[in-house]
């Protein structure tokens, strides 16, 4: 798919040892494989299937996705931020492409 | 609960809880699901979940064609067991959810969803 690009919302400041809300969007049609095309042929599944964030090198959510995560799949979690680090984000697709981004945090 | 089009049947459930629990006892409580109680639009449906304690939450949706939806995992780096996201459901349904506690045993919860408008495609 070439129309993938992730979306990521981090707080604009955070305090050493803070809880931070981090979330995350991936444009993504999310093809559940359930659906017909207009001849009646089954539309192939191609999902996001896997989501992983990691922080300071820490992994801090890793989610197995199904068909019924909505297009656009949104991800919204906590996370302790005790120094500042690079958050890496990637995303893993049915057809073998892997989107990653990755964002540095500084704590205060 | 409306029987859904489709439906996973209940041994479909149950499978996919058996699976994630390798069959161990799952107590009432504990997991907290916030759903809205009637969803406009079963394409999108914001939930999110909560087990203070938990290492993995299964999501399942019990009246979609297949009931799995998510399993997420809670690594050293996550400052709560709390994720949130959005999903798809086929109709009125029960939303349910398993949470693996770090001493090994098992909770669950659940929340109906009246859905006005399915969101599986056909």
């Amino acid at each position: 798919m070439s129309d993938v690009r992730p979306r990521i919302r981090l707080p604009r400041s955070a305090n050493a040892g803070d809880v931070v809300e981090v979330k995350t969007l991936i444009s993504h049609n999310m093809e559940t494989g359930l659906r017909r095309d207009g001849s009646g042929d089954a539309i192939p599944r191609q999902i996001i299937h896997r989501f992983t964030c990691e922080y300071a090198g820490k992994m801090v959510l890793d989610v197995e996705m199904e068909p019924a995560i909505s297009a656009n799949p949104y991800m919204e979690f906590d996370v302790q931020v005790d120094e500042s680090a690079d958050f890496v984000f990637t995303w893993y697709d049915d057809d073998g492409s892997v989107y990653s981004e990755t964002q540095s945090f500084e704590v205060s | 609960v409306a029987m859904v089009p489709g439906a996973a049947s209940a041994s479909a459930v149950d499978d996919a809880i058996s699976a994630f629990t390798g069959g161990a006892d799952v107590s009432e409580g504990g997991v907290t699901i916030s759903a809205p109680e009637i969803a406009e639009n079963g394409n999108t449906v914001p939930i999110a979940v909560e087990a203070p304690g938990a290492t993995e939450i299964l999501m399942i949706a019990a009246g979609n064609p297949t009931p799995g939806v998510a399993k997420f995992g809670f690594g050293e780096g996550a400052a709560t067991s709390r994720a949130a996201t959005r999903i798809r459901l086929g109709g009125t349904q029960d939303v349910i959810a398993i949470a693996k506690m770090s001493d090994g045993s098992f909770a669950r919860g659940a929340v109906e969803v009246k859905v006005t408008i399915g969101g599986c495609g056909g």
